[in-house]
């Protein structure tokens, strides 16, 4: 069955667009990231503008990350805290991302760029997690092997404006959070992702966050930091497509029941160790793409009403 | 703005069908099976039909023209083992849509000079570019841009589309696709006898959107910041019915 999208003015199948958020769902409810960085290029396959398909899912990481934090909050699970200086960050991030947009797409750049952003990202993340999970899977089978120490004092940790977070039982500078935030806000609103892919490691291992708390907390930071891109797009841009963004949300709601219970049956470094592999894949898919050549090497931008 | 976008092209119509049926009215009579395409939220392409009747022999040539805007083509290099955009011509004045259809090969019913007078035919298209473009860059990004519209169905040529029944009757049709541009078209018959125009007649059809889909893109494009907000409360109750739903479950 087929359905008219009016904001990118484009016919899709109804199935497709439903089974396109359960997978996503479904990995979500896995792994507990928002699989914005699988469903924005996979919109983009199916012939939907990069522009719209940006904006639209950043609209759909909304729902996402909501049904998500409540699910984490019922367990106590969010350091409200860190979310909220981590929030502070990413809204200033999400502004600045946006503006950096519309230059982009004004000097012809925008693909480019988020082709580049997707494949730096996708592979760094994706190794460094691979190699982490690969150690944790080995260690866990030679419990001899030397444990690494608790807790270990880096640069990190001589930053000033330090501050105690209690539910996190950490006492560290308020400039990580920000600044990490910072940064994934601008992703968030150059790649239509929520940043969970980048967001959870960092949290695990440059904050030293205790994991059970890292993905309520990213999620609850990523649902204002997905409002503020979703209003900045639709104000700015014009490019949220509603019709899009709810048969997404249908979708992943409903894949995100069946991902956790799934989840729920594997181990932490297992589901780590799936999670990079798939990265790996996305961005090495993403990498083919801008070093093969093209079908066509020219491509159309049509400015309706330019004309005289 | 649609409805006032309808009304301008009802106006044009109305004038439009009374002064080409004054003119040629001896020689050519056409109409179109519909004269607006609704696109509605089922969308996913139509066929428009046209048929007529003509005086005396000759070959008969339809072009339909949607509204012209300006095209922008890109067009990437290797740089670094990287495929990025490299150069760019824009065009101005360019048919969002192009359909040509024929009941002979061009070369057979008409001359260049015929042809390119009133752009019959992809390669007798004039763009707008900026003056700094020289001719063989003109040409290669003015193919590109024909090929690449060609290839999501916005630019069509069908030689032999057009069929006669008997001497008098022809008939034709024109596929419009999914993603069709829309606004006002214009739909020209031309009968050519030995070369020369001898009957024309020009009818409007408008495409545009309606009900739902088009409530929401107007909606989007006025009220911009209202959109965003209903977008985000939406998604938030998206997010959160679910949670209550399941937990009564």
């Amino acid at each position: 069955m087929q359905i008219y999208l009016p904001i990118a003015e484009m016919s899709a199948d109804v199935i497709l667009l439903l089974g396109l958020g359960g997978l996503v769902g479904f990995l979500s409810g896995l792994f507990g990231v928002g699989g914005g960085f699988l469903m924005t290029p996979l919109l983009i396959f199916l012939g939907v503008p990069p522009a719209v398909a940006v904006a639209s899912q950043a609209n759909q990481v909304i729902a996402a990350s909501v049904s998500g934090v409540l699910a984490h909050w019922r367990r106590g699970n969010v350091d409200f805290k860190m979310g909220l200086i981590m929030l502070a960050g990413g809204l200033l991030g999400s502004l600045i991302g946006v503006w950096l947009y519309s230059v982009l797409r004004r000097i012809g750049q925008i693909d480019l760029v988020i082709a580049l952003s997707y494949v730096f990202f996708l592979s760094s993340v994706g190794a460094l997690m691979a190699v982490e999970s690969i150690g944790a899977i080995l260690r866990r089978r030679n419990p001899a092997a030397a444990r690494r120490k608790l807790h270990q004092h880096t640069w990190v940790h001589g930053l000033p404006l330090k501050m105690r977070f209690r539910r996190s039982r950490l006492y560290i500078s308020a400039l990580l959070p920000l600044g990490l935030g910072f940064g994934v806000g601008i992703l968030a609103a150059l790649m239509g992702v929520g940043g969970g892919f980048i967001m959870v490691p960092a949290m695990i291992y440059l904050l030293g966050m205790p994991t059970a708390l890292v993905v309520g907390t990213s999620l609850f930071q990523v649902i204002f930091v997905a409002i503020n891109v979703s209003f900045l797009q639709a104000w700015q841009n014009q490019t949220v497509d509603v019709v899009l963004a709810f048969l997404l949300v249908v979708g992943a709601v409903l894949g995100a029941e069946f991902g956790s219970r799934f989840g729920a049956r594997l181990r932490g470094e297992q589901l780590r160790g799936m999670l990079a592999l798939l990265v790996l894949a996305v961005g090495i898919a993403l990498a083919t793409q801008l070093v093969i050549r093209p079908e066509d090497v020219f491509s159309l931008t049509i400015t309706h009403g330019g004309g005289t | 703005m649609r409805t006032s976008l309808v009304g301008l092209a009802l106006l044009a119509w109305v004038g439009s069908v009374a002064g080409s049926r004054i003119a040629v009215a001896a020689s050519l009579v056409a109409d179109l099976s519909s004269h607006l395409i609704a696109i509605t939220t089922g969308f996913t392409g139509t066929e428009v039909l046209l048929f007529g009747a003509k005086e005396g022999p000759g070959q008969v040539v339809m072009i339909v023209r949607g509204p012209t805007s300006s095209v922008t083509v890109r067009k990437k290099s290797r740089i670094a083992g990287i495929w990025m955009n490299t150069d760019r011509v824009t065009f101005s004045n360019v048919p969002s849509f192009y359909a040509v259809a024929t009941s002979a090969p061009l070369p057979d019913i008409a001359p260049p000079p015929v042809l390119a007078r009133h752009q019959i035919g992809f390669d007798q298209l004039k763009f707008d570019a900026p003056p700094d473009v020289d001719p063989a860059r003109y040409r290669e990004f003015r193919t590109a841009l024909v090929r690449n519209q060609q290839r999501v169905g916005n630019f069509m040529n069908e030689v032999g589309a057009i069929s006669f029944l008997g001497n008098t009757l022809f008939r034709a049709s024109v596929y419009f696709p999914a993603n069709v541009p829309v606004g006002v078209y214009l739909v020209e018959v031309l009968l050519l006898q030995n070369g020369e125009i001898t009957g024309a007649q020009t009818t409007p059809l408008i495409i545009s959107k309606v009900g739902f889909g088009a409530e929401i893109f107007d909606f989007a494009h006025q009220k911009a910041a209202l959109y965003g907000v209903v977008a985000i409360i939406l998604s938030l109750v998206a997010g959160w019915l679910p949670h209550i739903l399941l937990r009564r479950a």
